[in-house]
């Protein structure tokens, strides 16, 4: 699946990731190949994106959408990574 | 004639301001450079929201979200956004003329009831008001320093917080939308309430076309929660962006009045050095008349 995490300063993250781990509203949640077409918002937290390699990001806030194979994170910002 | 020395004077310091307003055209051109890239990064995230609201908001009732709520006009506020530095040709001038027109035209009746606030966004406007002793709020100068979404957001929460309490019942944005270096046009648009959006019949028809609107997404938490988050996002995104493009523009503006001051300054040169050869040409003259006929008188003796 291809994944890409927006900020409205810029785009912090695009390219290929088998997984992508959340910090949903209601709790963490992974986003595997193949999800169900999802929108959630997330929280304040710790983003994981598993690929080639692991890469963690803390989000402020935002919302997720899943559709396709194709995941889009918008974030409010990026705390550090 | 002009004294020599003075006209000497006169050019070197038309050079020197010459040298300063070419250096001030070519930071801007960098600075315009970065703040249109800004414009540019934001574009993808903001559009990715307004898909994504539009998506979810049409089947949603009004009223979901205070801040959709209408309410008759007695207070407002006006958010005008200009720069913190000058020598940007009309750009400041501008922003402030038209925030007075949008206050004496549409806003008459609550500013002699004295309920009109002022939220100033950049040095110039903040200064303006507040010197005509305008009900400003705030002070937002600071923002220019690390422009980013952070930090534009802080003030408006700020609105927004002032808007659900009743502070304000209506929020009016004024900015210069940046067109290209060269043009700037003055945008009033309302912020709060946020305005509905049209239901355009040829619009939702492309909508039901698209399979996208079909899908059956999982919702988390609820359709209502997410669109309430949405809301404030999108208008926060509204605010930076007229940061962003007031920005674009101030950086817009002064390139090219500086590349005009650059020229005139030129120009200015170009007669000056013209006056100044003709004085010298002068002196030259007159001082060979007076050699010439000193000889002649002594040889004629």
């Amino acid at each position: 699946m291809t994944l890409e995490i927006l900020t409205p300063d810029k785009k912090v993250f695009e390219g290929e990731a088998k997984s992508v781990t959340l910090p949903g509203n209601l709790g963490f949640f992974e986003i595997l190949n193949n999800h169900a077409p999802i929108i959630s918002t997330l929280n304040d937290g710790k983003l994981t994106v598993k690929g080639a390699t692991e890469e963690v990001f803390f989000i402020k806030g935002g919302v997720v959408e899943a559709l396709n194979n194709k995941v889009t994170v918008l974030a409010e910002g990026i705390i550090h990574k | 004639m002009a004294n020599l020395k003075e006209v000497r004077n006169r050019i070197a310091s038309v050079n020197s301001t010459q040298q300063i307003t070419k250096a001030m055209k070519m930071v801007s051109a960098a600075k315009l450079r970065r703040a249109t890239d800004a414009i540019v990064q934001l574009r993808p995230y903001a559009s990715k929201l307004k898909d994504l609201l539009a998506n979810l908001s049409a089947s949603l009732e009004d009223g979901a979200s205070p801040y959709l709520q209408e309410r008759e006009p007695v207070r407002v506020l006006v958010v005008v956004v200009t720069s913190n530095r000058g020598l940007a040709g009309a750009f400041n001038t501008n922003a402030i003329k038209a925030a007075n027109n949008l206050i004496s035209e549409k806003y008459s009746a609550q500013m002699k009831a004295g309920n009109v606030s002022i939220v100033a966004i950049g040095k110039k406007g903040h200064d303006f008001y507040t010197r005509r002793k305008f009900n400003v709020v705030g002070n937002h100068n600071d923002l220019y320093l690390d422009l980013n979404f952070i930090n534009a957001s802080k003030i408006t929460d700020e609105i927004m917080k002032g808007f659900v309490n009743g502070q304000y019942d209506r929020v009016e944005l004024v900015y210069n939308h940046f067109k290209n270096a060269a043009m700037q046009f003055l945008i009033t648009e309302q912020l709060l309430p946020v305005p509905k959006p049209e239901k355009n019949e040829k619009e939702a028809a492309k909508k039901d076309a698209t399979p996208e609107s079909q899908v059956d997404y999982i919702l988390e938490p609820s359709k209502e929660e997410i669109v309430e988050q949405l809301i404030p996002k999108n208008i926060k995104i509204q605010l930076y962006r007229a940061v962003l493009d007031s920005n674009a523009s101030e950086h817009g503006a002064r390139m090219t009045a500086m590349d005009k001051a650059t020229e005139n300054a030129g120009e200015l040169l170009k007669s000056l050095k013209l006056s100044y050869n003709q004085a010298r040409q002068a002196a030259i003259t007159t001082e060979l008349t007076e050699i010439v006929s000193g000889a002649a008188a002594l040889s004629g003796s």
